[in-house]
């Protein structure tokens, strides 16, 4: 990240990418061999990968049909990665076709394949930044055009926190966006666990690391302090598929991989 | 669909536009697909439809991800369960309803093998009572068959989509790429500094124009350099260590001043920073260099540092450079290194300037400074101006004092030479102070301190020549000073008494009087005689008020022996020095101490030297006339070691004269006298008898002299050999006994 900002980054075929990763485990071909390869290596290690970005990307629309049901029309996806099945302005535009969506992401083959996606949506765009950089993203004109800071706002780190090691202060990052958000506006979160860490996972872990981006595994409570002085709204921080399921028989079996959580700027 | 942007454009699907429903899940109103058959609404759904959605639902949720809850999705499959019921039932089969299921399911994003896998036995359990098992076994056929096509469409869309991201990406990036390279290429070029990047093994990868500028070298030329062509002879030491050490990778950056040859030969200064490069694994990969032009600044700060340390008019070294080099040259000495300066001073110097003027005086001390620099400048002899007209030549090696004693005489004769002068030839000399000692011994102001005297010393030895440090002759010096510095206090502390020694009538060897003679009792060095203080006491003046305190006290003792003896005849004989003489108040103090002693003054003789009494005409002439008129006699002392006008001699108010004792010494080997002495002092005493005075001789030492002196018709002797200076007592034994026996002559 240190490179000067006009550096162009790699765009590298050879390397597996996890934007490209993701949509492979929810069954889409938005990925090359090299992600399918590093994919099935995760998965030969931590088997229930595939759930776990499954529940994931369930647990994201739940959290978009609940904000929509509390009023809230403009949503900016931090880490978005490539926009399939399930999408943010997918779910949100259903409730309410006007609704504002921005995507935020670094990896420019992502950034280019969501722009090919949105170039017809005046109402969704995608913005190439890093989202630890709060300011930036903040202050991004093409976002801004989009999001009315007046009103409250959706801010979606879905997936992408346990990217953030403590070095780099995640606290810090999101408190950094939930400054600018209006009261009433959410955050939500969802976040690799340690609850269940074995060795399958540790190798799995591993083979992020080898990867451009590495994974930090986080407790419930420490999910928690991510938020800071936000509240938490009901259940609080819990694992993905207990976050408001759609039925009860949709909240699956007990053990599920990951935390998710919603906490409202008041 | 209201609210659905419709954002992919699917591939016709051979059998007319079946409109999957997935994206309908949350549909409402049921309306009419391209074939005209309206789907059945919700209202009108069958009882088997709906069992099997539940089934159906139960069978493939979780095998691929979709975007919907079990509810939408029961209610998502209960509209393809309706249309996959109907079709059953109506008398014209129509399997093309099983593709359309097939392809929405894909669309609904149930693209893996194990969710038709699932809806494929559920529809077997279901479907395969109501329907005879041909048109099963078509219907599930034909759902296979769209959710293949369907499947096959999405995932070619998809990978050419993700593939047409890629392109775009990889193609921004290379235009960010080389829009950044554009942009480096324009700093490179256009840099006012010079850039030069290298490899690990200083071979030059790239310049750019501004140092090809600064160097005279083509980008081509400089290719074919590696850095180890641009060592030079000034480079500052350690800087090739550091420029290694940079590119083993063990420093990041070096900063220096370095010079370089340009490609005519020419010297470019510059001042460097040298960055190393590293790869994405941190190994070095390249070194580069800022170079900036700085040889003006450098000429500029070299002149500078000229000027500092040299002097404006000769060019020589200056005395802050000489003291530079000495102090150096002491710090870095070894156990027995030796180290000696000359310092030279030009004789008269002041007079020259004072007569033909300053600019003749430069002129003069820049032709002093191209001599010495020619005969006696050298490896390891430098040759500076420390002020005035003083050059010092300082010699860092020096093998010993003789090898200085050559230099400055080598200075000298060089200095003697005759200079033309504003058309006059003139010939000037100087003088030379030599100090040559261990170097560890000694400092740099210890030194100069030695040298100065030393050079003083040659001046007060008569100029025109050299002068040797000699530690004895400084400490005795030294103790001078310390004597002539602590004379006033020693008057003021009554450090000093008066020793009197008898004056004999050689007629008849009785006592005629005595002569004061002052001593000092110091408290350290014990009794001093008048050889070691009276010359300082002249110099420092002190003699005046010294003399006069010696003549109180001598006067005041004659009074008291003339009170105490006054049958016998005393005289009291005092010396009296020139300044005292000079002194135009002399007469009216010693008028005052006979008056207040009261001792007739017929009985007090002063002793004058010849230069004091005829050393010039007037004042002293006046004085000695007042004194003679007081009624004192006057002796000259010291009598034929000046240059006495013997005609003057006659009309001067003198009573006796004092032969000198280097005369009388002639007079003292006891069997053969120096005839010449003899005749001088026979002349001497001839010529004061014709001029009516009477003659003492003073250092009488053996009753041989005392014999000669006698049969020479000598008329008083005093010395040794009659009686040392004694204290007042012991005159006062000489009057006792006096007293008893009466003179002959008196008798």
């Amino acid at each position: 990240m240190e490179r000067p900002t006009w550096a162009p980054d790699d765009v590298n075929a050879q390397r597996p990418s996890v934007a490209r990763v993701y949509d492979y485990y929810l069954g889409g071909s938005h990925n090359f061999a090299v992600d399918r390869e590093f994919a099935e290596e995760v998965m030969r290690a931590a088997p229930d990968a595939r759930m776990a970005a499954q529940q994931n990307r369930a647990f994201l629309r739940r959290a978009v049909r609940y904000l929509c049901d509390l009023g809230i029309r403009q949503f900016i996806d931090l880490g978005s990665g490539i926009p399939t099945v399930g999408n943010v302005h997918e779910v949100a535009q259903a409730v309410d076709p006007t609704a504002k969506v921005v995507y935020v992401d670094l990896d420019p083959v992502a950034y280019a394949h969501s722009r090919a996606i949105l170039v017809r949506n005046p109402h969704a765009t995608v913005v190439r930044a890093d989202l630890r950089r709060p300011a930036e993203v903040l202050g991004d004109p093409l976002l801004r055009s989009h999001i009315d800071f007046d009103r409250p706002v959706g801010l979606l780190m879905v997936a992408v926190l346990h990217f953030v090691p403590d070095e780099e202060h995640p606290a810090d990052i999101v408190a950094g966006y939930a400054a600018a958000l209006a009261p009433g506006s959410h955050v939500v979160v969802s976040h690799a666990a340690t609850d269940e860490l074995d060795e399958g996972k540790d190798r799995a872990l591993n083979l992020y690391r080898r990867s451009s981006t590495s994974v930090v595994l986080r407790t419930a409570e420490e999910v928690a302090a991510l938020f800071g002085p936000l509240t938490l709204v009901e259940p609080g921080v819990v694992s993905l598929s207990r976050w408001r399921p759609d039925t009860s028989d949709e909240a699956g079996p007990a053990e599920t991989p990951g935390l998710a959580a919603v906490a409202r700027r008041d | 669909m209201p609210g659905v942007t419709k954002k992919r454009a699917r591939p016709p699907r051979g059998l007319g536009d079946a409109k999957p429903a997935a994206e309908g899940a949350t549909v409402s109103a049921p309306r009419p697909d391209q074939a005209g058959r309206i789907p059945p609404g919700p209202a009108a759904r069958r009882p088997g439809a709906r069992q099997l959605a539940k089934a159906w639902a139960q069978a493939i949720a979780g095998t691929s991800f979709v975007s919907m809850g079990r509810r939408e999705l029961e209610s998502f499959l209960t509209d393809l369960a309706e249309q996959l019921v109907a079709t059953a039932a109506v008398e014209t089969f129509d399997p093309e309803v099983g593709y359309k299921v097939g392809a929405a399911l894909v669309d609904a994003h149930f693209t893996q093998p194990a969710s038709l896998d699932h809806t494929l036995r559920t529809l077997n359990e279901h479907l395969g009572g109501t329907v005879g098992s041909a048109r099963g076994q078509a219907l599930q056929g034909a759902l296979a068959a769209g959710f293949a096509q369907a499947l096959r469409d999405r995932t070619l869309v998809e990978q050419e989509e993700i593939r047409a991201a890629a392109m775009l990406a990889h193609s921004e990036a290379e235009a960010a790429r080389w829009a950044s390279e554009a942009r480096f290429q324009a700093v490179f070029a256009g840099a006012v500094i010079g850039i030069v990047i290298a490899d690990i093994e200083g071979q030059v990868i790239d310049v750019n124009q501004t140092t090809c500028d600064m160097l005279g070298y083509t980008q081509e030329e400089f290719r074919e350099l590696t850095v180890n062509e641009f060592i030079h002879p000034e480079d500052a030491p350690g800087i090739w260590d550091a420029y290694r050490e940079l590119t083993r990778g063990e420093r990041e950056h070096i900063r220096l001043e370095k010079p370089y040859y340009r490609k005519d030969g020419t010297a470019v200064w510059t001042d460097l920073a040298v960055s190393l490069i590293r790869d994405q694994d941190g190994q070095p990969q390249y070194v580069v260099t800022m170079v900036e032009d700085i040889t003006e600044r450098h000429h500029l700060q070299t002149r500078l540092r000229h000027q500092a340390l040299h002097d404006p008019l000769t060019q020589l070294p200056n005395r802050t450079l000489f003291f530079e080099r000495l102090g150096q040259i002491l710090e870095d000495a070894g156990e027995d290194a030796r180290v000696g300066i000359c310092y030279l001073d030009v004789d008269g110097f002041k007079m020259i300037n004072d007569t033909l003027g300053h600019d003749m005086g430069d002129y003069l001390l820049l032709a002093v400074a191209r001599k010495l620099h020619s005969s006696v400048c050298g490896p390891g002899q430098l040759v500076a101006r420390t002020g005035g007209d003083e050059f010092v030549v300082l010699v860092e090696r020096s093998a010993g004092p003789e090898q200085l004693v050559d230099i400055a005489e080598a200075a000298l004769a060089a200095v003697r030479a005759p200079v033309q002068l504003g058309g006059h030839e003139i010939t000037v000399s100087a003088s030379v102070g030599v100090v040559e000692r261990a170097a560890h011994t000694t400092s740099a102001t210890e030194l100069m301190k030695a040298a100065d005297t030393t050079l003083h010393w040659a001046k007060r030895d008569g100029k025109n020549r050299w002068a040797l440090f000699d530690a004895d002759r400084h400490a005795r010096e030294v103790t001078k000073f310390e004597l002539s510095a602590s004379l006033p206090a020693a008057l003021e502390r009554r450090e000093f008494l008066v020793e009197y020694q008898p004056l004999v009538r050689l007629e008849d060897e009785t006592v005629m009087g005595v002569e004061a003679l002052v001593r000092w009792r110091h408290p350290t060095l014990g009794l001093l005689g008048p050889d070691r203080f009276i010359e300082l006491s002249e110099e420092t003046g002190l003699i005046v008020p010294l003399g006069q305190w010696v003549l109180g006290e001598a006067c005041r003792q004659a009074a008291a022996w003339q009170r105490q003896y006054p049958q016998v005849d005393l005289v009291t004989s005092v010396n009296l020095a020139v300044r005292q003489v000079q002194d135009p108040n002399i007469v009216a103090a010693v008028n005052a101490i006979l008056e207040e002693t009261g001792l007739d003054p017929s009985s007090l003789q002063l002793e004058l030297t010849e230069s004091a009494v005829m050393g010039s005409p007037g004042q002293p002439l006046q004085t000695l006339h007042a004194l003679a008129d007081l009624g004192v006699r006057i002796a000259i002392d010291d009598f034929g070691t000046g240059y006495s006008n013997l005609a003057y001699l006659r009309s001067l108010p003198v009573h006796s004269l004092k032969l000198a004792g280097s005369f009388v010494a002639g007079l003292r080997p006891p069997d053969s006298p120096d005839p010449v002495d003899k005749e001088i002092v026979a002349t001497l005493i001839k010529l004061a008898h014709t001029l009516h005075l009477t003659v003492t001789a003073e250092g009488v030492e053996t009753s041989e002299q005392a014999a000669r002196l006698r049969a020479l018709g000598c008329d008083t002797a005093q010395g040794w050999h009659y009686a040392m200076p004694g204290s007042p007592d012991q005159v006062v034994a000489l009057l006792k006994a006096a007293a008893r026996e009466p003179s002959p002559a008196a008798g």
